[in-house]
């Protein structure tokens, strides 16, 4: 599985209010959700990113709320891929369950810039910079979380 | 194998001799939890994954208290979809409005949940009942959703951090700044997927409802959980609330923490967490001039009945500073009556206060308090991220109930000395 895209770059302690305000969690449809996807710090996100595109952010992103609205917002948006340099870990544990690809990688989450763009190979972990021509490579998931990605998702792995 | 609480708890509910940190396990549940924002989705997905029946109606706890008494019409259809789903499948744990508290004062105060026990719920601050002993953890709906259907769910065994808590707290410093102090030390991620675990001497000194608060924040400090030593104050709680066996771990001897934090309670002082995040904190001597338009009382955090006996004590005979909207929520209908028969609704009313039935409401932006722009607010809640309780230039200072109630009387962030 590989993604490729433009990157939107967004700071330390992107917390799940930043990433889907709880005002708009009266509802359940991820397609009203992704509308309101980063509305307190990039309210035009939702209207500009383009399926394929990569969100990177840095240290605790998703931290706070449990709100699975949170990455299957992002999801919903077209997202192929968010680098982090960490995750807050139900925000992490949120992204396997429902297949949002994610990667631990502080090295690209530092290099890369905003609008830069950046190609991932999931199988290798590799991150490459084409606009900077780097390398990155990502932490591997524990083979136990890659199963549940393989089969796209939780509740498909227990079935 | 030594091994701490966390590990412990959760070795016995994999069926294993030990565990270690970073194994990947599987455990059986002894509660699966859910709000009236999270269920929608884990009903959505357990339905969309053709589950016919949950693993046990005993063992689920759905809580209508986010935004209910219900804000809106959407609001209402997740609730009416949740209720559908708890009588369909006759869940015994089904709480709505009329009975409904907020979830993590609520299933303690009703003995669902013990020391001992192994607890998801979609809601991160299902860590508040280690403050009982137990292993409980906030996930999202999926994992919900399958905790629902199979009673199990997959962990990675945390590592641990030991808070050694010696001294004795005082007058107005709360369970409240031991864990705003702790988050000011390590910040939001200084716990980062790892257990906290209280013990020490200093526990002596702490009630039920300071530990609730303290592990009820280990989310904020990025924890998996953070659970409490097991005590006469644990057991003296739970006496007459838990109807069943319970069992009590202690992390062993030479259990292996990686780090040790040691908090003297006597040298704490008020502690106030200033916008956007809760590791912001200055002790109140530090902080200065701050002029507010509102404050809330109530929350998972701070809705206790100590919370509000706390409240009344300063609040009584004085009145909320013009321009200031103060707003209490006593957080289940137990604590809602028994403020009534202390007198302490009085005293909110007589003050100017507003009082309302239990509700998470403000604390996450949803309503019954919502600020406008350039507004702030001081609250005994969890968190204080850009617009978390409504306008994005907004701001919401964090603190403990005597700070916010003396704050409400003098309309900037007061020390609760300068009104007693």
């Amino acid at each position: 599985m590989k993604a490729q895209g433009i990157v939107y770059k967004y700071g330390d302690n992107i917390d799940t209010d930043i990433i889907i305000p709880a005002r708009y969690l009266n509802t359940a449809d991820m397609k009203e959700l992704a509308a309101h996807c980063m509305e307190p710090v990039d309210e035009d996100f939702p209207k500009n990113v383009k399926p394929g595109d990569i969100m990177v952010g840095g240290f605790n992103f998703g931290c706070g709320s449990s709100r699975e609205h949170a990455p299957a917002a992002i999801k919903e948006c077209g997202v192929s891929v968010v680098i982090a340099k960490s995750f807050a870990r139900i925000f992490y544990r949120n992204a396997i369950n429902i297949g949002l690809a994610i990667m631990e990688c502080p090295e690209a989450a530092e290099a890369i810039e905003a609008g830069e763009e950046v190609a991932v190979d999931f199988e290798t972990g590799v991150i490459k910079n084409l606009t900077k021509n780097e390398e990155y490579k990502a932490m591997p998931f524990p083979e136990f979380i890659g199963e549940i990605i393989k089969k796209g998702g939780l509740l498909n792995s227990i079935k | 194998m030594s091994m701490t609480m966390t590990q412990k708890i959760l070795a016995a509910h994999a069926g294993l001799e030990s565990v270690q940190a970073g194994q990947l396990i599987e455990a059986k549940l002894d509660m699966v939890l859910g709000n009236d924002i999270t269920s929608p989705v884990a009903i959505n997905e357990f339905e969309k994954n053709g589950f016919d029946c949950v693993f046990d109606k005993s063992k689920i706890s759905l809580v209508m208290d986010h935004f209910t008494p219900n804000k809106d019409i959407k609001a209402a259809q997740q609730c009416k979809q949740t209720r559908t789903f708890a009588r369909k499948f006759d869940i015994d744990n089904f709480f709505d409005v009329g009975n409904v508290g907020i979830e993590h004062a609520l299933l303690p105060e009703l003995g669902l949940v013990a020391a001992g026990d192994c607890i998801i719920g979609a809601d991160s601050h299902t860590c508040t009942y280690g403050a009982l002993g137990a292993f409980s953890t906030g996930v999202g709906s999926t994992d919900m959703a399958a905790g629902m259907a199979t009673g199990k769910a997959w962990f990675k065994v945390p590592s641990a951090i030991k808070v050694e808590l010696t001294g004795k707290l005082n007058e107005y410093v709360s369970g409240k700044d031991v864990i705003l102090h702790l988050i000011g030390m390590i910040g939001v991620d200084g716990a980062l997927y790892k257990s906290l675990e209280f013990m020490g001497e200093g526990l002596k000194s702490l009630s039920m409802d300071d530990r609730l608060c303290i592990s009820n924040m280990a989310i904020e400090a990025g924890a998996k959980n953070g659970i409490f030593m097991v005590d006469e104050i644990t057991k003296a709680y739970m006496e007459g609330r838990v109807n069943r066996e319970y069992k009590v771990y202690a992390p062993d001897e030479d259990a292996e923490y990686e780090q040790t934090i040691t908090i003297d309670l006597s040298q704490l002082k008020a502690t106030v967490a200033f916008p956007h995040l809760p590791e912001n904190t200055k002790t109140i001597d530090e902080v200065g001039e701050v002029k507010i338009d509102q404050v809330v009382i109530g929350s998972c955090t701070n809705g206790r009945l100590e919370d509000m006996a706390t409240a009344a004590t300063i609040l009584k005979g004085k009145k909320v500073a013009r321009d200031v909207r103060c707003i209490v929520i006593p957080a289940t209908q137990a604590i809602y009556k028994e403020c009534i028969k202390q007198g302490y609704l009085d005293i909110f009313i007589d003050a100017g206060c507003a009082v309302s039935t239990p509700t998470c409401g403000p604390c996450l932006g949803g309503y019954m308090g919502i600020l406008a722009e350039g507004e702030r607010c001081v609250a005994t809640t969890n968190r204080n991220f850009i617009g978390r309780m409504g306008h994005n230039q907004s701001e919401v200072y964090l603190a403990n109930p005597a700070v916010a109630a003396a704050s409400a009387i003098t309309g900037k962030i007061s020390d609760p000395k300068e009104v007693m």
